[in-house]
């Protein structure tokens, strides 16, 4: 079980995260959504311990592996979790895998690292996962290089890398962004499949409200590197206390009625340099009020679901 | 796959080889002056003069004459020095070893230590060592080799009395020419290898190598230096051609014997034949290395092997 409490990172003197919580159990699918720069690959590389790799560090709070805070985790020993307890798929499968390197041995590493393996049992190892992920003459495909395959191809062995020593916890951080359609809910399936048959805890970092609604049991949603609302993933959606969330849900394009047109949320993303003091959605938001500018609201909860906002007992009556 | 690049990229070399030959073939006629006026006793008359220009074939049609030329040259017959007046290929059989040593020991030297120097100045992230290093590599890409050739004569020759001011008498006399071409190669292969070696660590690949669990030693030496040789390995075939022309002027300051030194004395001497010969040789050169450096590249990038074959 992977558990975030009041997770903080910095860059320098500057603070592009603070408060995020999460947990999820095996077997569960947590997503984690926000527009870009909202600080969700933050909070998976901070998960992955890898922020000294862009220069962060955790300022606070703590990752919960199993129970044992890691955060205070030597390098070394955090070397066994990354690929063998937590693995980790990233966004761009194009160029996520070494490019002068086959398929194969990049694959075989991890069983090597992870489960003491010769050569030949990783290999062994990797053509079975790699059938399990539906990809089509796996001992063939280890001898490919990464350009000779196509991107919904490449996310599969990057999957594969992920789960070569079955990991526990699997953080997928937008693993569909950059692929087709038709391939994106090829994935996604998969993944969800995966979720069910290994009993993985799934973390799913994405933008995409309807993926997060065919997909997840619970939901954090993030923003200007806050978490501002969470809870079941029904709950949310149908009575999104946030005037983000709610904002969020109506951007999901409905059918292809010529008189619905699509929305959207007024202004940009705050950037990491000028986070708004108080609530940080204020400024885009439609129903602040001078309280908001000033004072950062509090969580309230509600059932399993909690929303930082002051209005978030009235606010799941929309305005009309 | 990889023999069949190769097969290729070597039909290639078929027309650029034609394309120099004609060029080195025709840049010699524009240049002013004229070797049979070097030839010429003072007073002698247009008629001895005739003579000399029908004996070395000058008054036949240019065509014809780069034909014969080059005819002579695939079978290894490099013609008579005007000048000279010996056999050509005698000339460069006697000054070959001596460019290749010095060019090969520079070649080496630079290589070597650029390319460690390179990887540790991107590995230890220091800020007086980067400084200390930038200031090399603006150092070792500026300063002049002849100009450093006679700071480094002044310093271990004149000074400390360590090696020799000039000739080619044993290994003290290769040092100095050795450290003044490799300074400048060193700071460029340091200088490639650096930012090949920061770059391929800002590549999306590397936040998944380690995500799998490798360490930071394993992801260098078996993923970052690939990436990274393959520029500097460009830059390596570039240098190969080096290996003859670089030494040009640093053999000249050196009094050493050599290919530069000869063509230098040839082109003086409006010597045709052996600055052909000359030239030649270093374009080959030149040729040599891409051809090593793109074979490398191939047998190094899966990419590049199917791009071209």
């Amino acid at each position: 079980m992977l558990s975030v409490r009041d997770l903080g990172v910095a860059f320098g003197s500057v603070q592009p995260l603070s408060g995020v919580s999460f947990t999820v159990s095996p077997g569960e699918t947590l997503g984690i959504v926000g527009e870009s720069g909202s600080g969700k690959s933050l909070t998976a590389m901070s998960v992955m311990g890898l922020l000294p790799l862009i220069g962060g560090r955790i300022t606070g709070g703590t990752v919960e592996f199993d129970g044992a805070d890691v955060t205070k985790l030597p390098e070394r020993a955090y070397r066994k979790l990354r690929g063998g307890k937590i693995g980790l798929i990233t966004q761009n499968p194009m160029t996520s895998l070494d490019p002068l390197q086959k398929i194969g041995p990049q694959v075989d590493d991890v069983a090597k690292l992870h489960m003491g393996m010769t050569g030949a049992e990783a290999r062994a190892r990797t053509v079975e996962i790699l059938g399990t992920l539906r990809i089509p003459e796996p001992a063939l495909i280890c001898d490919r290089y990464p350009h000779q395959m196509s991107g919904g191809m490449k996310q599969r062995i990057v999957i594969a890398m992920a789960l070569a020593a079955d990991p526990d916890v699997l953080i997928a951080d937008e693993p569909t962004t950059a692929l087709d359609v038709t391939v994106q809910a090829q994935i996604i399936r998969l993944l969800d499949d995966l979720v069910k048959e290994r009993n993985l805890a799934l973390v799913l970092i994405t933008h995409d409200m309807s993926v997060v609604a065919q997909t997840c049991d619970k939901i954090v949603v993030m923003y200007a590197g806050r978490a501002v609302e969470h809870g079941p993933v029904e709950a949310i959606f149908d009575r999104p206390r946030h005037p983000y969330t709610q904002a969020l849900i109506a951007c999901i394009p409905r059918g292809l009625d010529d008189a619905t047109r699509l929305t959207g949320i007024e202004g940009t993303v705050p950037t990491v340099l000028n986070y708004p003091k108080g609530c940080p959605f204020h400024p885009r938001c439609p129903r602040a009020e001078a309280i908001c500018a000033v004072e950062p609201p509090e969580f309230s909860v509600e059932g399993d679901s909690a929303a930082a906002c002051h209005f978030a007992e009235v606010a799941h009556v929309q305005p009309a | 796959m990889i023999l069949r690049y190769t097969f290729f990229r070597m039909l290639m070399l078929i027309p650029v080889s034609f394309s120099i030959s004609v060029v080195i073939f025709m840049i010699v006629y524009l240049l002013p002056g004229d070797p049979i006026d070097n030839l010429l006793r003072v007073g002698s008359s247009p008629e001895d003069r005739a003579k000399l220009v029908a004996q070395y074939g000058l008054d036949r049609n240019l065509v014809v004459q780069y034909f014969v030329w080059i005819g002579n040259m695939f079978q290894g017959e490099f013609g008579q020095a005007i000048v000279l007046r010996r056999p050509v290929a005698d000339l460069v059989a006697q000054n070959l070893p001596y460019s290749l040593t010095l060019g090969g020991l520079a070649f080496l030297f630079s290589s070597t230590v650029g390319m460690t120097l390179g990887t540790i100045s991107a590995i230890v992230r220091h800020p007086v060592l980067d400084r200390m290093m930038r200031a090399f590599i603006l150092l070792g890409s500026t300063v002049p080799g002849f100009w450093l050739a006679l700071l480094l004569i002044l310093l271990f020759s004149v000074k400390l009395g360590w090696f020799p001011v000039s000739g080619a008498g044993g290994w003290q006399s290769l040092v100095l020419p050795v450290l003044t071409i490799g300074f400048g190669g060193v700071a460029l292969v340091a200088r490639v290898t650096r930012v090949a070696l920061m770059d391929a660590r800002r590549e999306d690949f590397v936040t998944l190598l380690h995500a799998k669990g490798l360490s930071s030693g394993t992801i260098l030496f078996r993923h970052l230096m690939p990436h990274a040789l393959l520029p500097v390995v460009t830059i390596l075939a570039l240098r190969i051609g080096w290996i003859l022309g670089g030494a040009v002027t640093v053999e000249f300051v050196f009094g050493r014997p050599g290919l530069g030194s000869l063509l230098i004395r040839a082109l003086g001497q409006r010597d045709y034949p052996v600055v052909q010969a000359c030239l030649l040789m270093l374009a080959l050169a030149v040729m040599l290395g891409t051809l090593i450096g793109d074979i490398a590249q191939a047998a190094m990038d899966p990419r590049v092997r199917e791009k071209k074959s």
